[in-house]
């Protein structure tokens, strides 16, 4: 509970975690991640890694799709490009980790400049289907070159720190979870400054943005590089937990994935990127919860499983967009609210 | 290369091109009338084929009654899916509307996974399987006469909107809301026609598509193709994506013949992503002019 917020100087104002409730709970929650491997099953750690590498990628998509409003269908070839220069160097070079991750992420960005180049010209729907075509294009590169290792992909060894093999979800799980969190902490600060500002401007009206003296142009691909740089290290980390780069781990349904997930968790708020992607990776797996314990009832339970969850992505899709269309960082923040003055006044 | 191959292919091309543009045309005449961007409009293809299926061999109907029967399906689908899904958008951002659409396509894809399995299926027979031959060059029964269906479609669309009432109202609608409501035009039956329509061309189509190349839940990668013709002819022309159409069947169907069958999808993409540098609105798009 909190009564209301009295800030004495400017510097208070602008912090970004501006009252003691909120930076409790992120003590807390920080101590709940760092406890997390020592008492969750493999599973678990593996699914956490998972939400963790999502998180990551969809932050980047809320930057370019939340933030700046131009809408990308290649959050995934974006990742896929990250996830081959990694494989590509660990497996030729050999080098460590950190500069293959860091490699791949900034030669996304790369792409992704490359791919945004249209956003000035063509807005909305014709930017979108540009990114597809452009995710056609390093699909179809990736599968018949033979540095990609063709339609067979790559498959690499895992990453080494210390003479150390990070081969396992409790390993890899020290190296995703801390660099999401650095993501996304990026992410927030980013939007302080004048670049993010830039972003919203353009976002709500980009003409308007303009005749205020903001250069579209470079802050549009500026918006690109950063959403790609971190699709890009997500793949990177992706590569690196999978260790099988293939042309189909990154289709085209997964960079719908990463859309969706910013739609159901709320485009343009870090919160809503967050809860959106680790919501919308655990839905499936709820499901086959589902799917489990309804086999004893109906035998055909797990048949249905791949068509349910297809269903039920769509119905998420449709159902944030038609009843909560801020997504789940509105209920959130509805919940906080009401909790405010709990319980002297509901 | 002999001067008959090519001319076969350039056939099977623009018989393919047919029913990209009569899709097309479905998908021009719902963002026409109420400016969706209908991205399920593969799956909805797909279901018309799926339905087909049910009514002709599930049901055991002649073709000939299951047919209009799955267009007519097409189009009940069509009048849901915009009093449902697209009537309480209205007014949202374009992005949120199309996302919708993506929505629907993904659960009309697992619906008709969970009704019929994941496989391929083949529709029944019920088309004349006659060679036909044009000079020399051979030509596919089933494309033959997709072809000159999807003609037959697109010609009486054409009509339609020159010379009956709805059609105007149509295009009034498309031209200026407010106007056309002023003037006593029901806008939102129009949008409501206009789906129905859509739906039920799309559902034909699907028809028409899987009797030549079978149905699967897959199909509605279709619709990745009929986006592209429609993004190179313009989003609100007609014309263009009749153009657009022929043009992205004809350049399929050669460079799968001297490509590759893995080259097509990516050489109509960068056509696309050329044409989109040099004609940001596509071949016949409406060049809008923004506002503050």
């Amino acid at each position: 509970m909190r009564i209301g917020t009295l800030k004495t100087s400017y510097a208070a104002d602008e912090a970004l975690f501006d009252s003691s409730v909120q930076r409790t709970l992120l003590v807390l929650l920080a101590l709940g991640a760092i406890a997390f491997p020592f008492v969750a099953s493999p599973y678990w750690l593996f699914l956490a890694c998972l939400c963790a590498i999502n998180v990551a990628s969809a932050t980047g998509l809320n930057l370019l799709t939340g933030y700046t409003g131009l809408v990308s269908l290649g959050q995934a070839a974006f990742m896929s490009v990250g996830a081959y220069t990694v494989a590509v160097l660990e497996i030729r070079l050999g080098t460590p980790f950190f500069i293959n991750l860091l490699v791949g992420a900034g030669f996304a960005a790369a792409i992704g400049v490359l791919v945004g180049i249209p956003s000035l010209k063509v807005k909305g729907l014709y930017l979108a289907i540009a990114t597809i075509a452009a995710s056609v294009i390093l699909h179809f590169l990736f599968s018949h070159w033979s540095l990609t290792g063709e339609s067979r992909g790559l498959s690499m060894p895992p990453a080494r720190l210390f003479g150390l093999n990070l081969d396992q979800p409790f390993l890899l799980y020290w190296l995703i979870m801390p660099v999401t969190c650095l993501m996304v902490l990026g992410a927030a600060n980013l939007l302080r400054t004048r670049i993010g500002r830039a972003f919203i401007a353009i976002r709500d009206r980009d003409i308007s943005a303009e005749v205020l003296g903001i250069p579209l142009l470079r802050y549009k691909l500026t918006s690109f590089a950063i959403s790609s740089f971190y699709a890009g290290l997500a793949g990177g980390l992706w590569a690196y937990f999978f260790r099988v780069v293939t042309p189909e781990s990154f289709p085209l349904v997964n960079s719908i994935f990463y859309l969706a997930a910013i739609i159901v968790g709320g485009m343009g708020t870090i919160l809503g990127g967050i809860l959106g992607a680790v919501f919308m990776t655990l839905v499936p797996e709820l499901l086959k919860f589902v799917a489990n314990w309804a086999t004893p009832f109906y035998p055909d339970a797990l048949a249905a499983l791949a068509p349910v969850r297809t269903i039920v992505f769509g119905g998420l899709i449709v159902g944030f967009l038609i009843f909560e269309p801020r997504g789940l960082a509105e209920i959130w923040r509805r919940l906080r609210r009401f909790f405010h003055l709990w319980p002297f006044r509901t | 290369m002999d001067a008959l191959f090519l001319a076969e292919v350039t056939l099977a091309g623009l018989g393919a091109g047919a029913l990209y543009a009569l899709t097309g045309v479905a998908f021009v005449l719902i963002y026409k009338a109420t400016r969706v961007v209908n991205l399920a409009i593969g799956e909805i293809l797909m279901l018309g084929g799926y339905a087909f299926l049910g009514f002709a061999a599930g049901l055991g109907l002649s073709p000939w009654l299951a047919l209009p029967l799955a267009i007519a399906a097409g189009g009940a689908l069509g009048w849901l899916v915009e009093r449902a899904l697209i009537r309480p958008m209205l007014g949202e951002s374009p992005i949120s509307v199309f996302m919708v659409t993506i929505g629907l396509g993904s659960i009309l894809t697992g619906v008709v996974q969970l009704g019929w399995g994941a496989d391929p299926l083949r529709l029944p027979e019920f088309m004349p399987s006659a060679p036909v031959f044009i000079g020399e060059a051979y030509l596919a029964p089933k494309v033959a006469i997709g072809f000159v269906a999807a003609a037959v479609v697109i010609g009486l669309f054409l009509a339609l909107f020159r010379f009956s009432r709805g059609g105007v109202a149509l295009k009034a609608t498309a031209a200026d809301q407010g106007a056309a409501y002023s003037v006593g035009i029901d806008v939102p039956r129009v949008f409501s026609v206009a789906w129905i329509l859509a739906c039920a061309t799309a559902a034909g189509a699907g028809v028409l598509v899987g009797a030549i190349g079978g149905i699967s839940p897959t199909m509605g990668v279709f619709g990745l193709s009929v986006l592209v013709v429609v993004i190179i002819g313009g989003l609100d022309s007609i014309a263009g994506a009749l153009v657009g159409g022929l043009l992205i069947g004809l350049v399929e169907a050669l460079a799968g013949a001297f490509l590759g069958g893995e080259f097509k999808l990516v050489v109509t993409f960068a056509l696309l992503l050329v044409l989109l540098m040099v004609r940001p609105y596509g071949l016949f798009g409406t060049h809008e002019i923004e506002r503050l």
